[in-house]
């Protein structure tokens, strides 16, 4: 089968690359790109452990493939952190413990990050229902959701802030 | 006083993990996250009946696919050394030839038949699609009970029948009890087969290094000191030319703690092909080829007073092991014996468990492993004699207790509980649950066909494994060693594997703690046979017990070395020193003092030795646990009945469990609210589902259920701290408690909420549909 | 995991999507969000040579309101229907069938025009369109076709689409005034779909159960009207007890189909609970009750 072009642009860095049109957008970006964060959990779309933004978007990068990511841009969970400074989220799951084995942590980190740009403040029925997408097996989900509450009220703080405030 | 004293303890203290940083920036690295030079990919092509001869294998087609590299049948493999191995249950337990692939006959659904070597996973793939495998469908042995009946098909033909082992167990006047007894209450309960989902699937990366006959093995296991001299057998290896990685292990829950076929495969390829070989499974593959747990049918009969007072136990077990055995697989079930007297008082005991051999996949260790099952039928027999009885669960459970007073306490199932103190766990939870409201509330009867029930549950579990006489061919011990760098800084190595535990923060509190320096000087090093020179592994809640126990007598033994540096540098007697606050100082004149790093720099420079004494501050110590341990806990439950549709509504839950000293709180309740969240979805949601032919019909994520978190309320969490006095950190161990201890707790919740309906037990998982079944039967629905 | 080797095709514009499809034929298959064809792909239970994606088609997008009805886009994500003040505020019942769909990531990529494509007997909005009366909109290589809901779900994820024909637009009458609706949903725990999913419509006039219509998804091997249900209520008291008498015939005239989530018998059961609870919200939404 032919291989296709593709231009793909992964936390800022624009890629080209000749592709087989049945690879994977997951496998593009562990295996291409070895951006190797974002992880395989199922093959039905129901784990979520693949979850990456496309256009700011949460998807699961699992149920695309890569020819359809052409020309879009996407953010995985090692385009978060911006010089050096962890994203609020991930923040949230360190302080809150909301990880054990961290499998499952980069593609929930990311649904995460989508729930806060589109509510800023979520309710813990919210947030819970938010994270329906994204399976974890060690926390019971308790600390995940207190790892959310923590990135929310941080993020809420900093936009208090003045701009150009540090 | 001194800065010494000063110094904020760590164990004990809320302390964020130094594993997250890797992991929530991306950059853990695990097993498929390395990608070797020239490496390959295997396939599995495995056997889609549950009971077939394999007639013929064509692999032509597939050896001719664009990228293969090799394809290969039970017949191609010369150089693996006999079967997979399993740990019996008894001395004449029939073990069933486990070969890497099976050649005859296929023995359940996703048994491995033949494997692709590839260039990439695409090209492995496709040509797995191009092995053509005839079979002739075989009966299939799927039900337990079924499996037990003279005539049955036989998974192994070789044997007489279907039971692999039989284990009992008889302690006291049992007949008697019975006899005498004032009420008998009798149940058949099944603790159903479950899956371990692991976020991450099993995944193996083996590169075999023919200059140096060498061969190292990353794979995602719990176990990898257990893994080395199994694969160097099987290859016909020395020990010590072969390496086991377990890197960043993606979740474990017991089925990780097992060997399997692919990571002997992987390294024969390896070594055959000169190039690393990699499988990763799918997660459809996962659910038929990485064991399972549960799958046990319990048949029992409790004898008690009038007042209460349970008196004998009668119990038969049928465990299902599946076509072959996991490496724990016949263990497990006897887990169940050792543990079914839970927390009370039970004199007279018999106990019969049958292990058997079906045509699905092996069972093994899944979190708990035995002691679920045996908590869930003791704590379920409770409430229905409770029932029987007209009396409240929990005053039955307070009139069975084993007393405080009497600990060290032997069962009847002759296990010696070190200590325990359940009455104020029991007393704890009652209060937070607010059972006296909501036995009010509950009077005033449904609400628009709602019920709201409660369950209330004690448990104890063994754990914290060895002994090693209880765990032949592996041994229950676990090392520590304890290094002092020249610079001060301190190394330890564990021969545990934590994958998710959280060790490498919580032996750093411990080391930090003892020595008195900053946890950045400290790195723990663990699940590398090249760098920690011996282990068991991590599994049975005995990471901090067993592992954590082997570095503080490390540290103690590196602190007498210290002393004896320091005595000579400061020419004092070592008798009369002390070591904390990250230095060695004299006791009564803590300013009279060398630092860590001082002592450090003297055990590595010659000039600095005092006489006999060996350079280097370091000390390697196994700790051999002299007995299990025993933690316990009392967790309890509210929930909501909608009798129109069978749904469940969890509406509480609280916990409050006791696992000796707490080395680290917010590992803790994590391991707590992971575990109850396990055990609620074994209650409510899991179901592995083979039909009569023996086919998987839960055999993805779209049929195998697991729970979200919008299903969950907020776990309320306690504790009270009963020190292990037979463990040097006073830990029991608290992996397990929350997956042992919810079933029963939320299935008596509902129980007791259909109670107005009559009813008084339903089997696990329950589903709305088999709550709303069970509400029909009883004959008074809303 | 790994699908089977197909060829790419990324038109821009449904003529060149018709144009591919009229090509390759059977071995052609539409792409739009992929949540239902890409993980059958990766299972090998799909394998098409040729795959034609309809993403980077432009001008599929778009939920408008056109006066007697309101017009959607095939290619509209479930994520941008849930969140539409549009539907929320006139079409209650697709909206929240819409936000039921599996979970975020999957209606931030699913399409509203895949989904009805599909027909996956799960699926959740094929008795939402039953319900509303929807018209489905059908381009093919001679023209424009509009195929009403009820002609449009044939058999077990088969519609009345031909093979070269591409849905387009999917349009929505108004709903009088005076009507409610809600979409009530028994999930499946572990892959979301529906096992019930019952769209209410209901319309009053004063005291009286003006019109009701019940779509049914999940259930049989297509979505169907629960008729039975809607003739017994229409004209009957706005109240409760009317909603629970026909609420009984529900599940009338549906073959359930059964499976290891939920029998034939179950679903049957769940189809007069879920009508009776959805019909009871609708109908307080009908009368400015919530």
């Amino acid at each position: 089968m032919a291989g296709a072009h593709v231009s793909i642009t992964v936390n800022g860095k624009s890629y080209e690359r000749e592709v087989e049109p049945r690879l994977l957008l997951v496998h593009f970006l562990r295996e291409e790109l070895g951006l190797t964060g974002t992880h395989i959990g199922c093959d039905t779309s129901q784990c979520g452990a693949c979850t990456i933004l496309l256009d700011d978007i949460a998807v699961k990068s699992c149920t695309m493939f890569a020819v359809q990511a052409d020309g879009r841009s996407l953010t995985t969970v090692e385009g978060l952190a911006q010089g050096g400074q962890l994203h609020p989220v991930q923040e949230g799951f360190w302080e809150e413990h909301g990880l054990q084995c961290g499998y499952c942590t980069p593609g929930m980190i990311m649904s995460v990050v989508g729930l806060l740009q589109a509510n800023a403040s979520p309710s813990e029925q919210e947030i819970r229902h938010a994270i329906h997408g994204n399976l974890c097996r060690c926390t019971g989900y308790q600390h995940i959701v207190n790892a959310v509450q923590y990135a929310a009220n941080k993020m809420a703080e900093g936009a208090k802030q003045p701009i150009g405030a540090d | 006083m001194t800065s010494q004293v000063d110094i904020p303890k760590l164990v004990g203290a809320r302390v964020k993990r130094r594993e997250d940083p890797r992991l929530i920036t991306g950059n853990g690295q695990y097993t498929d996250d390395i990608q070797l030079m020239r490496g390959l990919h295997m396939a599995v092509r495995r056997s889609e009946y549950g009971h077939a001869r394999i007639t013929r294998i064509d692999t032509s087609a597939a050896k001719s696919m664009p990228g293969v590299v090799a394809v290969l049948t039970a017949d191609d493999l010369t150089d693996v050394l006999g079967p997979m191995p399993a740990a019996p249950a008894t001395p004449d337990t029939k073990i069933a030839p486990r070969n890497v692939l099976t050649k005859d006959k296929a023995r359940h659904v996703g048994d491995p038949i033949a494997v692709v070597v590839a260039e990439d996973r695409y090209q492995a793939r496709d040509a797995v699609d191009a092995i053509e495998v005839e079979f002739e469908e075989l009966p299939a042995v799927v039900d337990l009970e079924a499996a037990m009946q003279p005539g049955a098909p036989k998974v192994h033909d070789q044997f007489d029948d279907n039971v692999a082992f039989y284990w009992t167990l008889h302690t006291g006047e049992v007949d008697e009890a019975f006899a005498n007894a004032g009420i008998v209450v009798k149940q058949r309960m099944e603790s159903q087969r479950l899956q371990g989902v692991p976020l991450e699937t099993r995944a193996i990366l083996a590169d075999y290094q023919p200059g140096e006959d060498h061969l190292t093995l990353w794979t995602s296991t719990q176990a990898p000191h257990l893994l080395k001299p199994i694969i160097g057998g099987m290859l016909g290896m020395p020990e010590n030319h072969v390496r086991v990685i377990a890197p960043e292990v993606g979740g474990g829950f017991g089925v990780k703690a097992d060997l399997y076929p692919e990571e002997v495969l992987c390294c024969v390829l390896s070594r055959r092909l000169g190039r690393p070989v990699k499988y990763v499974e799918t997660r459809s593959e996962n659910f038929q080829a990485t064991v399972h747990g549960r799958g046990q049918l319990g048949e029992y009969e409790i004898a008690a007073t009038k007042d209460g007072k349970v008196t004998g136990l009668r119990v038969k077990i049928l465990a299902d092991l599946g076509a072959y055995q996991g490496f724990f697989g016949n263990v497990v079930p006897t887990l169940s014996g050792l543990m079914l007297t839970g927390v009370y008082t039970i004199p007279a005991l018999h106990c019969d468990i049958y292990g058997l051999f079906t045509n699905k996949t092996s069972t093994g260790a899944y979190r708990g492993a035995g002691r679920p099952e045996a908590t869930y039928y003791i704590e379920r027999m409770m409430d229905l004699l409770a029932r029987e009885l007209n009396m409240d669960p929990v005053e039955l459970r307070r009139r069975n207790l084993i007393p405080t007073e009497a600990f060290p306490y032997q069962t009847a199932s002759g296990m010696l509980y070190e200590s325990a103190n359940y009455g104020p766990a029991l007393e704890k939870a009652l209060q937070m649950i607010g059972y006296d409201r909501v036995r009010e509330q509950q009077k005033g009867g449904p609400e628009n066909g709602k019920y709201t029930g409660i369950g209330v549950s004690t448990w104890t579990e063994i754990c914290g494994f060895g002994p090693s006489a209880a765990l032949p061919g592996v041994g229950g011990w676990e090392m520590g060693k304890v290094t002092i760098e020249r610079t001060g800084m301190v190394t330890v190595h564990t021969g545990t594997s934590p994958h998710g535990q959280g060790q490498e923060t919580s032996f750093a509190q411990i080391v930090a703690d003892e020595f008195g320096v900053p946890m950045e000087n400290i790195r723990v090093i663990h699940s590398d046979t090249d760098k920690v020179a011996h282990g068991v592994g991590t599994f049975g809640s005995r990471g901090t017990t067993v592992g954590g126990a082997a570095i503080l007598m490390s540290i103690n033994k590196v602190k007498e070395k210290m002393k004896r540096f320091a005595a000579n540098m400061m020419d004092a007697n070592e008798d009369d020193l002390d070591v904390s606050g990250g230095r060695v100082w004299v006791k009564g004149s803590p300013d009279k003092g060398v630092t860590i790093g001082e002592v450090a720099a003297a055990a590595y420079f010659p000039a600095a030795f005092p006489p006999d004494t060996e350079p280097g501050l370091e000390a390697i110590s196994y700790f051999e646990p002299p007995n299990f341990a025993f933690p316990f806990g009392v967790h309890a439950a509210v929930v909501e009945v909608d009798s129109a549709t069978g749904q469940i509504a969890l509406k509480k839950y609280v916990a409050v469990d006791d696992c000796g000293t707490v080395i680290s709180p917010l590992l803790v309740a994590g391991q707590v609210h992971g575990g109850v969240a396990q055990g609620i979805g074994q209650a409510f949601y899991e179901d592995v589902v083979y039909d009569e032919n023996g086919q998987l019909i839960s055999g993805t994520l779209m049929d195998y259920a697991l729970p979200h978190a919008e299903d969950f309320p907020t776990f309320e969490l306690d504790r009270t701290v009963t020190p292990n006095p037979m463990n040097p950190l006073g830990a029991k161990g608290i992996g397990e408690a929350g997956t042992i201890a919810a079933s029963p707790t939320v299935v008596s919740a509902v129980v007791d909420a259909l109670k107005p309906l009559g009813i008084k037990h339903i089997d696990m998982p329950l589903k709305p549909e088999r709550v709303w079944r069970t509400i029909q039967a009883a004959g008074r629905p809303s | 995991m790994i699908p089977s080797a197909f060829e790419y095709h990324s038109p821009t514009s449904v003529e060149d999507a018709l144009g591919l499809l009229g090509r390759f034929g059977d071995d052609a298959k539409l792409l739009a969000g992929g949540h239902s064809l890409i993980p059958l792909m990766k299972l090998r239970l799909a394998a098409p040579e040729h795959l034609i994606d309809l993403g980077r088609v432009q001008g599929l997008s778009y939920i408008r309101d056109e006066g007697g009805a309101i017009a959607i886009g095939a290619m509209t994500t479930h994520s941008a229907v849930a969140a539409s003040e549009l539907l929320r505020s006139r079409v209650a019942v697709l909206a929240e069938a819409a936000a039921s769909i599996g979970d975020v990531q999957v209606r931030n990529r699913g399409t509203i025009g895949g989904s009805l494509a599909h027909a996956d007997p799960g699926a959740d909005l094929p008795g939402v369109m039953l319900a509303l009366n929807a018209e489905l909109v059908a381009r093919g290589a001679s023209g424009t076709r509009t195929i009403a809901a009820a002609d449009f779900f044939t058999d077990l994820l088969s519609t009345a689409l031909e093979p070269n024909e591409v849905l387009t637009e999917i349009r929505i009458p108004v709903l009088p005034a005076n009507t409610g609706s809600t979409y009530l949903k028994f999930a499946n725990q572990a892959s979301g779909y529906a096992i019930v999913g019952i769209a209410a419509v209901v319309t009053v006039s004063g005291a009286t159960v003006a019109d009701a219509r019940v779509g049914v998804s999940g259930v049989g091997e297509t979505a169907s009207r629960a008729s039975g249900t809607e003739q017994a209520l229409r004209g009957q008291p706005a109240n409760a007890d009317a909603v629970k008498r026909a609420a009984q015939q529900a599940a009338d005239g549906i073959e359930p189909l059964g499976d290891i989530h939920a029998s034939a018998e179950y679903r049957s059961h769940l189809v007069r609970v879920f009508a009776e609870r959805a019909l009871n919200t609708a109908l307080g939404r009908a009368q400015g009750r919530g």
